[in-house]
């Protein structure tokens, strides 16, 4: 019971950074980008993409496997978070478009015309020219950065506090925020909601003012993934490291005698339902400008099914096994609905496999829940075949080379 | 003396069946209090509402000095103000070691902010190692507690509930399930316990209700049948009646 610092306390979270970091740096390395060419740029959007993905399956381990809420609607949070980046990036690429076909005009135009003349443009496909409200600070990056952050935190807030106040739990729960991403998403595809119904936002992955090509832009945004996923890798095995992990873990298994000790379970479970619906907003800010385009289809209650998909299957309750698991079970997913796997004629049938892959995902979640409930994660347990040291219940193996592993089979 | 819990005229109705009729019940600061009654009359349910699991009809559940009323209070808020519980079933955190149970029984502010910058101090870090001392878990510190015995569970919960260090304890059949030795380990802590605050155990076995030689409270369809020492009641022909000698 000696103090030790968080680091040796946890050794898995070093390892898992120094997978992080040299994953991203081989990675930069061998990229169009730096001049390598060995990995493509589409190829390196979707390895950044797939860092967004595993830093929200952090957020879903650590309010599903640790506290025990299964949320299936923190994708809607990851959508917001796009939502509220890809409005400053579309105004703002707008804007450059508008204001240098216009600045050769005789008449030099008023900041008003440029705006109209954006207005036109942006929302001309929903017949509207009109700035809607939502747009009101769509020309500051200051503020829609804290949009990112501030309304998936709100949205969260109010939500968390009507449910768990009024102590919904277990499987009501979990259709409540299903039907919390639907409306969001239903409501998102009006086109007077102001965010162009089903079009959504796109071109989201020019940057404003920037030079660069998309070669480089990819870095940058593979970079910003990574350090994103490392702190909030970090921030999670910190959270779940000390009492307040005694606390949630306490909350998953048995509520009732949290509340009996004293603890305000109703005010815990609403931290982690904030914090995580922050970290996701932070993760769909990141993933929308390296995909391009954002519509309400993201936020439809399948993606968040999906998430609790790739927890399970990566093993819940430890948080490199969400990262292995959502890392593992999107490659492979990219890779089976790209359209590059031959299908397979049997004759009497062929197999095809864009649509085959959600039968074989949906029957790996089934056995992985019923045979192997430690998912991925457990495997390498099992491997390292290591009894479990005498420390306190968090820390797990201290192997992270899976991730690299899943990686690299692509 | 002046009382620390009293509850009065407290009645209690699930669908239609009474469980707790008018059921009055005081206890004093140090105290200990054994609870007996057939299955069914009522026992866990008036822990429940001291606790604040189950709202009472009507009646009236005040606290402290101060007589606060516990009915509008939610089950953290109870247990902030120095009510402990045991539950009949050994419930501890079996997913995690016996010291972070004890840790997180300790009685330190319970806000999530506080709980999250919380560092381990020497001082808790001592106390709950005499905690597991008295217990008889010292060895088991590093343990995961779901792999302790049945008797250890309970001791670990009892543990809990001092590391709470509560002004009540409520003990719900401390001694189920343990053997000879176990029981008289479960005794001695709880008269211990009942030397500085007030302790209510609910238990069947009348032999571990003799060694507790403590005042008896009868329960029989959710109201107080006898009340006084173990001799008187068990004399009580209407205690032998629906309890002792079914
Ligand atoms: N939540 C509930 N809903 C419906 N009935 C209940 C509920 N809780 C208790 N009861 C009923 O109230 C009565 C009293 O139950 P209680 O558990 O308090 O008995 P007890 O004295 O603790 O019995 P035992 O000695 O078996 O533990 C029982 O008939 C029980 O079925
Ligand atoms: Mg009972």
């Amino acid at each position: 019971m000696r103090r030790e610092s968080f680091f040796a306390r946890n050794p898995s979270v070093v390892v898992f950074l120094l997978c992080l970091a040299a994953f991203t740096l081989v990675v930069s390395v061998m990229s169009e980008g730096a001049g390598a060419g060995l990995i493509s740029t589409s190829f390196i959007k979707t390895l950044g993409k797939t860092l967004c993905l595993c830093l929200v399956a952090v957020a879903m381990d650590l309010v599903w496997g640790y506290t025990g809420i299964l949320s299936l609607g923190h994708f809607a949070f990851f959508g917001l978070g796009g939502y509220m980046v890809g409005m400053w990036l579309m105004y703002q690429r707008t804007h450059d478009i508008v204001a240098a076909s216009m600045a050769n005009a005789t008449i030099p135009p008023t900041e008003q015309e440029i705006v109209d003349a954006i207005g036109t443009q942006i929302f001309g496909v929903v017949g509207s020219s009109e700035f809607p409200p939502v747009w009101a600070f769509a020309d500051s990056l200051v503020i829609q950065l804290a949009l990112v952050v501030l309304i998936p935190g709100l949205l969260a807030l109010v939500f968390g506090w009507l449910a768990f106040r009024s102590r919904v739990t277990g499987v009501y729960l979990s259709i409540l925020t299903q039907a919390m991403t639907l409306a969001l998403s239903l409501y998102l595809f009006q086109n007077d909601s102001g965010l162009r119904g089903n079009n959504g936002l796109s071109g989201l992955q020019n940057l404003p003012g920037v030079e660069a090509s998309q070669a480089v832009v990819s870095i940058w945004f593979l970079w910003a993934s990574a350090l994103a996923l490392g702190l909030g890798y970090l921030l999670a095995a910190w959270v779940v490291s000390g009492k307040f992990g005694s606390v949630i873990r306490g909350i998953r298994d048995d509520e009732a005698r949290v509340r009996f000790l004293g603890y305000s379970v109703e005010g815990y479970k609403l931290f982690i339902f904030v914090l995580t619906a922050v970290i996701a907003g932070i993760a769909g800010a990141l993933y929308y400008p390296q995909a391009g385009i954002i519509n309400p289809a993201e936020v439809a209650p399948i993606a968040s099914i999906y998430l609790a998909v790739w927890v399970a299957i990566g093993g819940r309750g430890r948080l490199y096994g969400a990262v292995i698991g959502a890392a593992f079970v999107s490659l492979v997913s990219t890779w089976f609905t790209g359209g590059q796997v031959p299908s397979v004629n049997l004759g009497f049938y062929r197999i095809d496999w864009v649509e085959w892959w959600q039968v074989i995902l949906g029957l790996s979640f089934v056995l992985v829940t019923l045979f192997a409930p430690k998912g991925i994660g457990g495997l390498f347990d099992l491997l390292a075949g290591r009894i479990v040291p005498n420390r306190h219940g968090a820390d797990y193996g201290p192997d992270k080379g899976s991730f690299q592993e899943a990686e690299g089979r692509e | 003396m002046t009382m620390l819990l009293e509850v009065s005229g407290v009645s209690v109705t699930f669908d239609g069946f009474r469980a707790i009729n008018n059921l009055s019940f005081n206890i004093g600061k140090a105290e200990m209090r054994a609870i007996i009654g057939p299955n069914g009359a009522g026992k866990t349910t008036f822990m429940d509402i001291v606790t604040g699991k189950t709202r009472p009809d009507e009646g009236k559940v005040l606290w402290g000095d101060k007589s606060i009323s516990l009915i509008r209070m939610s089950e953290a808020q109870i247990a902030r103000a120095g009510v402990g519980r045991k539950f009949q079933r050994p419930t501890v955190f079996e997913d995690q070691n016996v010291f972070d149970n004890l840790l997180l029984a300790l009685k330190k502010n319970r806000s999530p902010f506080s709980v999250l910058t919380y560092k381990k101090s020497g001082e808790d870090v001592t106390k709950v190692e005499a905690l597991a001392t008295e217990i008889g878990l010292r060895d088991q510190l590093g343990r995961k507690s779901g792999e302790l015995s049945h008797g250890q569970k309970q001791w670990l919960e009892i543990g809990m509930l001092l590391a709470q260090d509560p002004q009540l304890l409520l003990v719900d059949e401390p001694a189920a399930g343990m053997t000879h030795e176990e029981r008289e380990h479960t005794t001695s802590l709880l008269v211990e316990a009942a030397k500085t605050r007030a302790v209510v155990v609910v238990e069947h076995d009348m032999e571990f209700v003799r060694r507790l030689n403590c005042k008896v409270t009868v329960l029989h369809e959710g109201s107080v049948l006898a009340e006084g020492s173990l001799d008187h009641v068990t004399a009580n022909q209407q205690v032998i009646d629906v309890y002792l000698g079914r």
